[in-house]
């Protein structure tokens, strides 16, 4: 059995697609069969973040109105071994993205794959709405930032009402807080949410913290997912977050600034 | 904190600005969340019955549910104008 997860957020450019390509990456690294769709239709980005971007052929779309088999849509990653992308359509409207459409789809793919990531576009229109409605678990993206947290809880009232879960009355949809962007020398010095902050707001259980790190705008600009920067801050908090999502206990790292010594802790706020 | 905090006048962070700013407008927005669809026309068609016999604007009539655990309230207030003809 297939589970399907939302990489959502509301707002836009907080991290959800370099989230959904090293989650994806993570689990495939894992030996789970994982497919990972661009539900932003329109403003397809996630090829180029996976670095697939001359690969493409056919589209999410395409298979949805029969223009082509999800085998011939289907990217297979030229890194790890059992993951595949499928990509957005670049011309089509969001419309063309039909409720029994997307659920032909998840259901076609759900027969051979462990985990479908599903990729939503920012917002809260239909693309977003048909990326969450058939999660079963769901990755809030947020940055420590008002407009972020806020765009993060009406995201969170909609998977509460308008996923297939809450509709049909099943188990809800298991909610999971990933924050981005965290600077702590900021939050210690009061300029930033710190990680309970947000968490007392928002009040769901929390996956991970991905430290702002430089690597991250590296790794997109090769098309490299940051999690395969194995060395790096963000990529071994992409790591332990995939733990997380599968249910391992770890501990969370990257939360402290780094130690200043005696003078600067002194003269320097 | 450096030593030099010390002697300035203390002023509120402003993250802990944006967090309380954060509780007030989430919390607010979630109780929004759980209303009915219908209340908003519920309203406008309140106000338009109102106005039939008095002059009212707009913000001078809310309508709020409170709901309990065995029953559900509706609030509704309307603010008349001073001088009545």
């Amino acid at each position: 059995m297939a589970k399907i997860i939302v990489v959502t957020s509301g707002k836009g450019g907080v991290g959800k697609t370099t989230t959904s390509a090293s989650i994806s990456t993570g689990l495939a690294r894992r030996g789970f069969k994982t497919v990972v769709i661009d539900f932003d239709v329109g403003l397809r980005n996630l090829d180029l973040i996976m670095n697939c971007e001359r690969r493409v052929v056919y589209d999410f779309v395409n298979v949805i109105q029969g223009e082509a088999s999800l085998n011939q849509a289907l990217i297979k990653d030229k890194r790890v071994e059992t993951l595949y992308i499928l990509p957005a359509s670049q011309t089509r409207e969001k419309e063309a993205l039909t409720q029994e459409g997307v659920e032909r789809v998840l259901n076609e793919l759900a027969e051979t794959f462990d985990y479908i990531v599903c990729d939503s576009p920012a917002g809260i229109e239909h693309g977003a709405q048909m990326a969450l409605y058939y999660a079963d678990e769901a990755i809030v993206v947020t940055n420590p930032e008002v407009s972020s947290v806020r765009d993060s809880d009406r995201i969170l009232g909609i998977l509460q009402s308008k996923s297939r879960r809450s509709e049909m009355g099943l188990d809800p949809v298991k909610e999971h807080l990933l924050l981005t962007r965290y600077n702590p020398d900021r939050v210690d010095r009061g300029e930033m949410l710190s990680v309970g902050d947000v968490e007392e707001i928002l009040a769901i259980p929390l996956l991970g913290v991905i430290p702002e790190s430089q690597i991250v705008l590296n790794a997109s600009n090769q098309g490299m997912p940051v999690i395969l920067e194995n060395d790096s801050d963000a990529g071994q908090a992409y790591e332990d977050a995939v733990g997380r999502l599968l249910g391992e206990e770890r501990e969370h790292r990257f939360l402290t600034a780094a130690k200043k010594g005696f003078f600067s802790r002194m003269f320097k706020g | 904190m450096s030593f030099f905090d010390y002697f300035k006048s203390k002023k509120k962070s402003t993250a802990s600005v944006a967090k309380e700013r954060l509780q007030i407008i989430v919390a607010h927005e979630r109780g929004m969340r759980d209303q009915p669809d219908y209340l908003p026309q519920l309203q406008q068609e309140l106000i338009a019955v109102i106005r039939k016999y008095v002059q009212i604007d707009d913000d001078m009539v809310q309508v709020e549910l409170d709901r309990n655990e065995d029953c559900s309230v509706l609030e509704l207030n309307v603010t008349l104008p001073e001088h009545q003809p």
